[in-house]
């Protein structure tokens, strides 16, 4: 790829000609502000958060869909940049609700840190307040809050661009413009496999999971990147963790499932912490399964291991590994039956 | 899958069969439909009209059990027509004449007949796909689960070598693998005739080098049994002793009655699970083993990429990962293995593994990496026979199309076939226990087209017995066209009305894969 030659704040970059001045600017630790841009998605400068100064334009360019041209002369951070993304600021929480109290987007809400960052006042908005009170509950994995929404579109084109589900859009136009589901109808009533990728790209709490874990997201212990369980694409998840309790399911964009998840994946953890999950060994006594200690299982367990194995020889015992379990974990299951039992009499339901 | 994921996205064509991918493996799903927005065609093969059918150039709605027929069909079309890839099979395969001649002996309209679709949509198809630069087969389930199900496959590959289409980027043949980490199951023995790796337990050297590997004597060398057989084994009274890690058969075998018979007669039977599934309340003695968040390991995906898997929380009460049972077992049996992590396993892995020779846990930590991947400065593979096949050449295979084992009568009048829903996995040990999955679908039940629901007299939501020659359950009827003529479809995921009560044994002779796809039924009113 051909370089150009530009300057960003007084500092000459050498960057690919293809480039946007938002890319060339992070790719050399500048940064910029912005809420509608994904790197997987089409640009599409819906939120003008990105705005900066080209010497020579007669207004602010939106950074994220503007390629870099030679020679240009670029300003990330002018007093005209900083007072239109206020402005921008200012006009989004006009039509925003004030309950970052109890919302649980507060502390990994990018509307919230950039008001914070520029120093918004929630209360002396000169906008007048708008708002719908329609909240839609119908899908069975998580809301849409109309009045917390900054139509920034990440979820539209994300459910068409990555997911090709196209289940939502934009709806009517200018102060009455609403993210909608086809026809107005209910979540529920749409196209919407709920695989919650819309979900993870929402810069607010528009789109959120239903959850009825209590945590503030500065809380969170840690974030542990893992594989999903259950299909054999294998996506890669991070388990949102706190006290000691998966709380919720992210998906890091830089991956092979490039973020993307599917119901299962984003919202199918809550057997994890299950009362019913088993937690003691279990021996079957006058025809019922009771706890036992480990000690007590095991000892049943090896003492009929070799009844059997001097009674019956090696081929009277079968094993069924699993596609569920490790790698690791496959391999000792099948060691202890060939190295130890001294049978070959091992299988798993690949088949199945 | 012989290719990537990753190359899904630049392929010039994509043939579909047996596989209802926007389901059962939804991201890839969506990197196929990303395929076909950026231009590339798409061919869908399946009994049922699945999404992906909505965005097809061609859909064939096949019959259950039909896919060599359609296979060979196009095979005899891409020959006639001259659009074989000349080069590619001179110098990569063999015995190309022989399969020839089989193909060219079975019509089009042969074909066309059998799948009960039209001969001038094979046309089309074949045509799709041999035109195409870089074209992938992606199958499942749909092609395995056949009582000849080797042949199908093997006739995937014969088209595949056909069109010089493996051994490419974006082409490929690829099977998508059903359960997270059937791969790996795979590739660490957990089948009765190999070792980790594919060795063979009946080669003396393979043999050798386990022994020297683990330091003991007198491995067996007879192959072992197959799940289906284990099962006999139990009511024969040859097998006694069954050990169970994280399965639940009382849902997912087929021919459930014959399972339950077996369950009642081995002697003991040692389950570990997350859960009391089905299959735990038969056991003697149930163990409480980790899930995946409470434990280190990793999972090998279907494009053969080895991934790791975290602990992110405590297990609950006194559960441990299932390899620490398996490990505190061979010590208490006399075997110290000294491992103290799911990593030390690894080690041993890569030291007896050829594929994983250059895996460790520190290479994966960001990225997994794909086997074959023999020694530590291997990159991994991305995608398998590039330049030359691993068995040196390709081997076509003459194959002839095979009837079901069990076809429709006067009596069991119609043709029942079994898969996935979203919203569920597998036999719903977990996913049924997570309220919103489970609210999206909470009991079976049977889809029927509109025609054959009229032919039978029946309503939307009526509630009917449906019935094979093995057993009987009740479900509610779901009228949908997407469903062809004649045929019903029932997910498998539900303990109560367990569609595996229904399907047939019938195994393929070289897998012993049961014939899950196709079986004969009769529902009545009730
Ligand atoms: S959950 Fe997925 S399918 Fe549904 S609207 Fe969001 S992105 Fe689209
Ligand atoms: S719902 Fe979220 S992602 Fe969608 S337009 Fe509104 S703020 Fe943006
Ligand atoms: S998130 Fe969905 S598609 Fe991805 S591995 Fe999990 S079950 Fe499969
Ligand atoms: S980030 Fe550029 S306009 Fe929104």
């Amino acid at each position: 790829m051909k370089k150009v030659e530009i300057s960003i704040n007084g500092k000459k970059i050498e960057v690919p000609s293809n480039y946007t001045i938002l890319e060339a600017a992070r790719e050399n630790g500048f940064r910029i502000p912005t809420l509608c841009h994904d790197e997987r998605l089409k640009p599409s400068g819906a939120c003008r958060m990105c705005v900066v100064e080209v010497e020579g334009a007669r207004s602010l360019v939106t950074s994220c869909s503007t390629p870099v041209r030679m020679g240009m002369v670029i300003k990330t951070n002018s007093d005209r940049v900083v007072n239109s993304r206020k402005t921008t600021l200012e006009l989004l929480w006009a039509d925003h609700n004030y309950d970052c109290l109890t919302c649980n987007k507060a502390g990994n809400c990018e509307l919230q840190d950039l008001c914070y960052e520029y120093d918004i006042d929630p209360l002396a908005s000169p906008y007048i307040k708008y708002s719908t009170n329609h909240v839609d509950k119908t899908n069975e994995f998580y809301i849409f809050d109309e009045d917390k929404c900054i139509l920034c579109g990440k979820c539209v084109r994300a459910c068409a661009e990555l997911e090709g589900v196209g289940a939502i859009s934009f709806s009517q136009r200018g102060h009455y413009t609403h993210i909608s589901h086809p026809f107005e109808k209910e979540m529920l009533l749409s196209d919407c496999v709920s695989c919650g990728t819309c979900v993870s790209v929402c810069p607010t709490g528009a789109l959120m999971e239903k959850t009825n874990n209590k945590f503030r997201n500065w809380d969170i212990d840690k974030k542990v990147t893992t594989t999903c369980t259950y299909c054999g694409v294998g996506c890669q998840l991070e388990l949102v963790v706190h006290d000691n309790k998966v709380v919720r399911i992210d998906a890091p964009a830089d991956s092979i499932n490039k973020g993307i998840t599917c119901v299962k994946g984003k919202f199918g953890y809550k057997f994890i912490d299950r009362d019913d999950r088993l937690k003691m060994p279990l021996i079957r006594k006058r025809g019922k399964l009771v706890e036992s200690s480990w000690e007590e299982a095991y000892d049943l367990i090896v003492s009929k291991m070799k009844d059997t194995l001097e009674n019956h020889g090696a081929d009277s015992f079968a094993a069924l590994s699993s596609a569920r379990c490790t790698n690791e974990e496959n391999y000792v299951l099948q060691k202890l039956f060939r190295g130890v039992i001294k049978t070959n009499n091992v299988d798993h339901c690949a088949r199945l | 899958m012989t290719n990537s994921i990753g190359e899904i996205e630049n392929t010039d064509a994509l043939f579909v069969i047996g596989t209802n991918t926007t389901e059962n493996h939804p991201v890839i799903g969506t990197f196929m439909k990303k395929a076909i927005r950026n231009g590339a065609k798409l061919v869908v093969a399946d009994p049922r009209e699945i999404e992906l059918a909505n965005y097809a150039d061609v859909y064939l709605q096949i019959n259950p059990g039909s896919n060599v027929a359609l296979l060979n069909a196009m095979m005899n079309v891409i020959i006639s027509e001259d659009l074989y890839a000349k080069e590619y099979i001179e110098n990569r395969t063999v015995n190309f004449e022989d399969m020839k001649k089989t193909i060219l002996e079975f019509s089009v309209e042969e074909g066309a007949r059998i799948c009960g679709v039209e001969a001038e949509d094979i046309r089309k198809a074949a045509r799709i796909y041999a035109e195409a630069d870089k074209a992938g087969i992606y199958y499942a389930m749909g092609i395995t689960q056949q009582s000849d199900g080797t042949n199908h496959v093997k006739s995937i590959a014969n088209l595949g070598m056909l069109c010089g289409n493996v051994g490419i980027e974006s082409g490929g043949i690829n099977p998508l693998r059903g359960q997270n980490n059937v791969q790996g199951a795979c590739d660490l023995g957990a089948l009765p005739n190999v070792y980790p790796g594919y060795q063979k337990v009946a080669n003396a050297d393979m043999k050798a080098k386990f022994e020297k590997a683990w330091n003991v004597e007198g491995l067996s060398d007879k192959v072992g049994l197959t799940i289906p057989k284990i099962m006999d084994g139990g009511i024969s009274g040859d097998v006694k002793f069954l050990y169970i890690m994280g399965e639940n058969p009382m849902v997912s075998d087929p021919d459930l009655n014959h399972i339950e018979k077996a369950f009642d007669n081995f002697e003991f039977i040692v389950v570990q699970d997350i859960f009391l599934s089905e299959t735990a309340e038969k056991a003697d003695v149930v163990l409480p083993a980790a899930c995946f968040a409470e434990k280190e390991g990793t999972f090998t995906n279907t494009e053969r990429r080895i991934q790791r898997v975290r602990k992110a929380v405590n297990a609950p009460g006194e559960a441990k990962a299932d390899w620490e049972i398996i490990d505190d077992i061979m010590r208490k049996m006399g075997y110290e293995n000294n491992f103290n992590s799911a990593k030390d396993i690894m080690e041993e892995i890569a030291m007896v593994t050829p594929q994983y020779g250059g895996i460790t846990y520190d290479r994966i930590e960001k990225l997994g990496l794909q086997w074959p991947c023999p020694t530590k400065d291997h990159p991994g593979t991305k995608y398998l026979h590039k330049g030359e096949f691993a068995i040196g050449k390709g081997k076509f295979t003459a194959v002839e199309y095979k009837k079901p084992a069990e076809t429709v009568d006067a009596e069991y009048n119609l043709v029942l076939t079994t898969g996935r829903v979203l919203y569920h996995y597998h036999t719903g040990t977990m996913t049924r226990k997570v309220e919103g999955l489970n609210n999206m679908v909470s009991k079976s039940y049977v889809e029927i087209s509109p025609l054959t629901a009229k032919e039978f007299k029946l309503e939307d939501g009526e509630l009917v017995s449906v019935s094979s020659r093995r057993g009987k359950i009740e479900v509610n009827v779901k009228i949908t066209k997407r469903i062809k003529d004649h045929v019903v479809f029932m997910p498998f995921h539900f303990a109560e009305a367990a569609a595996n009560r229904l399907t047939n044994a019938a195994l393929d002779p070289v897998t012993d894969i049961p014939e899950y796809k196709v079986c004969a039924v009769k529902i009545e009113k009730l």
